[in-house]
């Protein structure tokens, strides 16, 4: 125990970013009822620039590594990418959020507010070295998450989406706290450095079957989270169903942060007992791309096959895990990179040609864009390219390091499978390049408005990153490559 | 032949309130999977969440540490923080759709 | 022997809660009978001498959460669901779940507590263990982080809540 538990300067700078965040989250609902209706821009506007001032902040805290906090927050270098990484993916967010609030009538400071806190809670998910600060990581996160996917609340599928996001939700992190009590009571503590260290512990001789129930239980909680098979049911609905801005936010942030906090408790505290995890994880990364790929197939709604499709991508980065090697880490860091930029960058574009009320979210809706909106159209390619894994974008070089890792590992089929797998998600990426350049527009569509500034941002924005990551992955990936071996 | 614990011993093992709480658990995470009344769904997960808290505290009271007792803390503090958010998304959806049937909040196709 | 007497009530009492929960038909009668489930895992904290943990169960739970429950209920059409259809026919998923707790259970009786291996316990054993004073000073010191957090965590709730069921914002 601490004989002085007064945090000294040093902690506080490691938790600065978070502390920031939550200052201005609580700051802009101060502000809240003291601005007009027409006063509301002014929050985006705060929330963006002190999330790119805590992205500097990551970066200043990442000279000056170490624990914090008697190890409950831990600053390295794999956390301060997963930090920068969430906060990106809320910043982009953010852009793409303005119109659409506006649009829909809904704009208020609490829909920044609850983002920033989500991305709190996403950043001490990947900074945790505790179970407990996981935990309250990823309930700060999903709270937030809940709240925001039934933001709309006349709207019926919004309600539908966050109940089904919320109840799910919470039956998994029962499943995960029942499994943390388990890992706990056999092992006597709750930090990941020192369960690693007493299953390493030849003299501790721990039943075997027990620990693997609470890792199984485990699996079960975090399965739900990053939407792995068996229990990937809940996201198609979930994205679907919540505001298109929004889904982009849920299909990236909390996704990367739960697979940060997945890959932590994995490397660090479960790695000795590896062997019981090794099956699990391949059935489940091979079912989660499998389902994930062949439900696309069927999908009309773009939304939807979105949702699948980032069902089919949560199956590629289990590949990566189940290889278990820093090679996995650092590929699974790479494509978490490239996932977030693509798919935001996506669901920017669904944002845009979705409008008022999300009347416009089938396939057909694409029809013709080329002509309409050459330029959008032309962004959307790039991305949808990258979601297939063609070469020059980020997608294909995330896809390259994970079976790479796989084949390293001696998973040979797993690879093979996977390298199918990217070759049936071809065909319904592809099919909407068709419609968009291919088709002409019909009649009665509606003349298409220009996209906002923000839209636009974040859509050159992310198609920027895509084809840097494609063209030069190195950068990401050495900084990758040299974090993966800090949460051995 | 095992012997069974079945007479009463002058302290309560471990084991029992281990297995009191994988019954607890178990029974909240059946009830989840067969009930339909969104309420009473929500309900099955306090009930896993108590069988959580059970197994922090027998294992703490036995490793004579109070980090056990902590971490129910936390845990009971989150199930009030989601127990607020989700009577409140009940209450939405109630308003919107008047049902609380799990099956007819379903307006997206499988 | 009076401890394991306590056990059996307690145990009882949660455990005939928690099937009434999951089988009643009215959702009013759910929460009465999670109510007293929730009372009996309170006692069970008594008999483990974790006074705090069963003051908040108690104060927390039985009297916020479970009331909020009952609020709820009360605000919304109870007559029309009591006579929908009350399960889902996941008959396959209710026997797993039998299968699995009766292969553990029969783990825990044939073999005790000597199971599993329990970790290390505490090097140096609290002073009255579980008790109020070691817990605060546990919980303000080495949890100061998490406790602060939590208090955020209820921040979100707060917000999140109010998001959703205000009328106008």
């Amino acid at each position: 125990m601490p004989v002085n538990f007064m945090p000294t300067p040093q902690e506080l700078f490691r938790f600065a970013p978070e502390m920031l965040l939550t200052l201005v989250a609580t700051i802009i609902m101060v502000l809240e009822p003291l601005s007009g209706a027409d006063g509301k821009r002014k929050f985006a506007v705060i929330s963006f620039l002190s999330l790119a001032a805590a992205i500097a902040l990551s970066v200043a805290a990442a000279g000056d590594p170490g624990a914090a906090f008697s190890s409950m927050i831990v600053v390295d270098g794999f956390s301060t990418f997963f930090r920068i990484l969430v906060m990106v993916a809320g910043v982009l967010t953010i852009l793409i959020s303005t119109n659409y609030l506006r649009m829909e009538e809904h704009e208020s400071g609490e829909y920044y507010a609850l983002v920033l806190f989500s991305i709190v809670g996403q950043c001490i998910m990947v900074s945790a070295n505790e179970l407990i600060m996981l935990f309250i990581g990823l309930e700060c996160s999903s709270i937030a998450s809940y709240v925001l996917a039934g933001f709309l609340r006349d709207d019926k599928r919004n309600n539908e989406s966050a109940l089904k996001y919320f109840l799910l939700g919470s039956f998994a992190t029962a499943f995960l706290l029942y499994g943390v009590a388990w890992i706990y009571g056999t092992t006597g503590y709750t930090n990941l450095s020192e369960i690693r260290r007493v299953l390493l512990d030849p003299n501790s001789n721990q039943n075997m079957v027990v620990i693997s129930a609470a890792t199984a239980l485990m699996f079960v909680g975090f399965a739900f989270k990053v939407s792995a098979a068996p229990f990937q049911m809940w996201a198609p609905d979930v994205y679907q169903g919540a505001p298109a801005p929004v889904t982009a936010f849920m299909s990236v942030g909390p996704k990367a942060a739960a697979f940060a906090m997945f890959l932590r408790v994995l490397m660090t505290a479960f790695e000795p007992v590896k062997d019981r995890w090794e099956p699990l994880l391949w059935t489940s990364a091979l079912a989660t791309m499998v389902i994930g790929n062949f439900a696309a197939l069927r999908q009309t709604n773009i939304k939807r096959l979105l949702a699948y499709s980032s069902i089919a991508h949560a199956g590629y980065i289990m590949v990566a895990l189940t290889a278990h090697s820093d090679i996995g880490t650092a590929a699974a860091m790479f494509y978490l990179a490239s996932y977030t930029f693509m798919n935001i960058g996506a669901f920017a574009v669904v944002t845009y040609i979705a409008r008022k009320g999300e009347r416009h979210v089938e396939i057909q809706d694409l029809a013709g864009l080329s002509q309409r909106r050459p330029v959008v159209a032309a962004m959307l390619t790039i991305f949808l390219l990258s979601l297939t894994g063609i070469p020059l974008t980020a997608g294909f070089f995330g896809k390259f390091y994970i079976f790479k890792a796989a084949l390293d590992a001696n998973m040979v089929w797993l690879a093979v499978l996977g390298m199918l797998n990217s070759a049936v998600a071809a065909y319904y990426y592809l099919r909407l390049i068709v419609v968009m350049y291919m088709q002409a527009p019909s009649d009665e569509m509606e003349e298409l408005p220009a996209p906002s500034v923000g839209i636009q941002a974040a859509m050159f924005a992310a198609a920027a990153a895509t084809v840097f990551l494609g063209v030069f992955p190195s950068v990401v990936l050495d900084y990758a490559g040299k974090s993966a071996s800090f949460i051995r | 032949m095992p012997q069974l614990p079945i007479a009463l011993p002058s302290q309560v093992p471990l084991s029992w309130y281990l297995i009191l709480s994988v019954i607890l658990f178990v029974t909240g995470a059946a009830g989840f999977l067969l009930r339909r009344n969104i309420i009473t769904v929500f309900m099955c997960i306090e009930l896993m969440l108590n069988a959580v808290n059970l197994t922090f505290i027998a294992f703490s009271h036995k490793l004579k540490q109070v980090d056990g007792n902590v971490f129910s803390f936390f845990v009971m503090v989150v199930a009030a923080a989601e127990a607020a958010v989700g009577l409140a998304i009940i209450l939405t959806v109630f308003k919107n759709r008047s049902t609380l049937e799990v099956d007819e909040v379903s307006s997206m196709k499988l | 022997m009076l401890e394991t007497v306590f056990f059996y009530a307690f145990a009882a009492l949660t455990l005939a809660g928690a099937i009434l929960t999951v089988t009643m038909r009215s959702a009013v009668h759910c929460a009465i009978a999670l109510i007293s489930s929730l009372a009996g895992v309170a006692g069970l904290y008594l008999l483990q001498h974790a006074e705090f943990l069963f003051a908040v169960q108690i104060v927390l739970y039985i009297g916020g959460v479970m009331v909020l429950f009952l609020f709820v209920i009360m605000l919304v059409n109870l007559d029309a669901a009591a006579r929908e259809r009350q399960f889902h026919r996941h008959w396959l998923a209710a026997l797993a779940c039998l299968a699995g707790t009766g292969a553990l259970v029969a783990l825990f009786l044939t073999r005790g507590a000597e199971s599993f291996k329990l970790g290390a316990p505490a090097a140096e054993a609290a002073p009255g263990a579980g008790n109020i004073e070691t817990l605060s000073m546990l919980l303000f010191r080495e949890y100061l982080v998490p406790f602060e957090l939590a208090s955020l965590l209820l921040l979100v709730a707060i917000v999140g809540g109010v998001m959703m069921a205000k009328k106008r914002i």
